[in-house]
């Protein structure tokens, strides 16, 4: 790799811009697209891997390219500045997740409680929500049990792309929980988007463990691992 | 290495060529049957030995790190290829009897 295309590669994935790397394996040549004078063939190839967000093989002129999509990170965006975020934000941080954590509530939602591999967000959660605009690589977990707080950060959550949607929460609380959405508004559809009771049933019982069950849900989810991600 | 880096080998490699060393960086192309590392899974390699991820479920990165010295000395780009029969997999550790190619090249 030149320097020159390493360092477009790099400057892209800092600003988070989605980039493709196109090798062609005869010689190493490469391009970057979006940014260099790509064939047509060979962008649309690029494309296609940033949307899958997989690598693939692509021939052109009798040479096999092979097109390596650079996406931003997936964001993990969690609502609630509580005992169980503090183990959930390391262990996303861990599998490559940008977390953001949204709680007004100041006492909480400190750098000393959750680290500084997050960014703190103490806007009201519409607002917070509304300014990170979830897309189809966010996820977003309710944890603060506090419905002026979980539930307009919902409401913008489940009309956004987000990928996942998880929200803290016996049944008795989720079915509550359901009401009030509705009558703000929320289609059943939009409702029946909401992973609660949250997380996987893997019979957690500490915050660490509750972490890795809300985990294993998002990932399940991504991953498009069917029942599992019920 | 910062433990959200386990999957992000460009920044590690990245990381170590501004350091001031000699990296190669060697990449997953092309996979058939059980290999355990999807296409795109990079290993980095310093002149010096360092190493960072995986190409395999670390039945072949030796001989991928030794053909990456190779590469940084000349600066030319490698297709290694580990498609080879079950049994003759055995012999360079593919015990999975997965197939796979790999691109190796200098960084920078």
């Amino acid at each position: 790799m030149t320097p020159d295309t390493l360092a477009r590669l790099e400057a892209a994935r800092a600003a988070k811009r989605p980039v493709a790397l196109l090798t062609r394996l005869t010689d190493g040549a490469q391009l970057l697209h979006p940014g260099d004078d790509v064939p047509a063939p060979l962008a649309e190839a690029a494309q296609a891997a940033l949307a899958a967000d997989a690598a693939r093989s692509a021939e052109h002129e009798g040479a096999t390219w092979f097109v390596h999509p650079h996406n931003p990170p997936l964001r993990l965006v969690v609502v609630g500045a509580v005992h169980i975020a503090q183990a959930l934000v390391p262990m996303a941080a861990a599998i490559g997740y940008a977390v953001t954590v949204v709680d007004p509530r100041r006492a909480f939602a400190t750098e000393e409680r959750l680290g500084d591999r997050v960014a703190i967000s103490t806007d009201w959660p519409d607002e917070a929500m509304a300014a990170l605009a979830p897309d189809a690589r966010t996820a977003v977990v309710t944890l603060t049990h506090d419905p002026k707080l979980d539930d307009p950060a919902l409401e913008v959550a489940l009309r956004s792309p987000a990928f996942y949607v998880g929200s803290l929460g016996s049944r008795r609380t989720h079915a509550k929980r359901l009401a009030r959405l509705a009558e703000a508004g929320l289609t059943e559809a939009e409702l029946a988007r909401i992973h609660a009771p949250v997380g996987l049933d893997i019979g957690a019982v500490t915050a660490a463990e509750i972490a890795v069950s809300i985990l294993a849900q998002v990932v399940a989810v991504r991953r498009g691992a069917g029942k599992a991600a019920s | 290495m910062q433990t959200d880096k386990v999957e992000d080998i460009l920044a590690v490699a990245s990381a170590w060529r501004a350091q001031g060393e000699t990296v190669a960086l060697a990449t997953v192309v092309e996979t058939w049957g059980s290999s355990p590392r999807p296409a795109g899974s990079r290993l980095a390699v310093t002149q010096t030995g360092r190493i960072a991820g995986s190409v395999s479920g670390g039945c072949i990165e030796g001989a991928v790190a030794d053909a990456a010295q190779a590469t940084m000395k000349t600066g030319t780009p490698q297709l290694l290829d580990f498609g080879i029969s079950d049994e003759r997999a055995w012999e360079v550790g593919l015990a999975c009897g997965g197939k796979l190619k790999v691109f190796v090249e200098k960084l920078g």
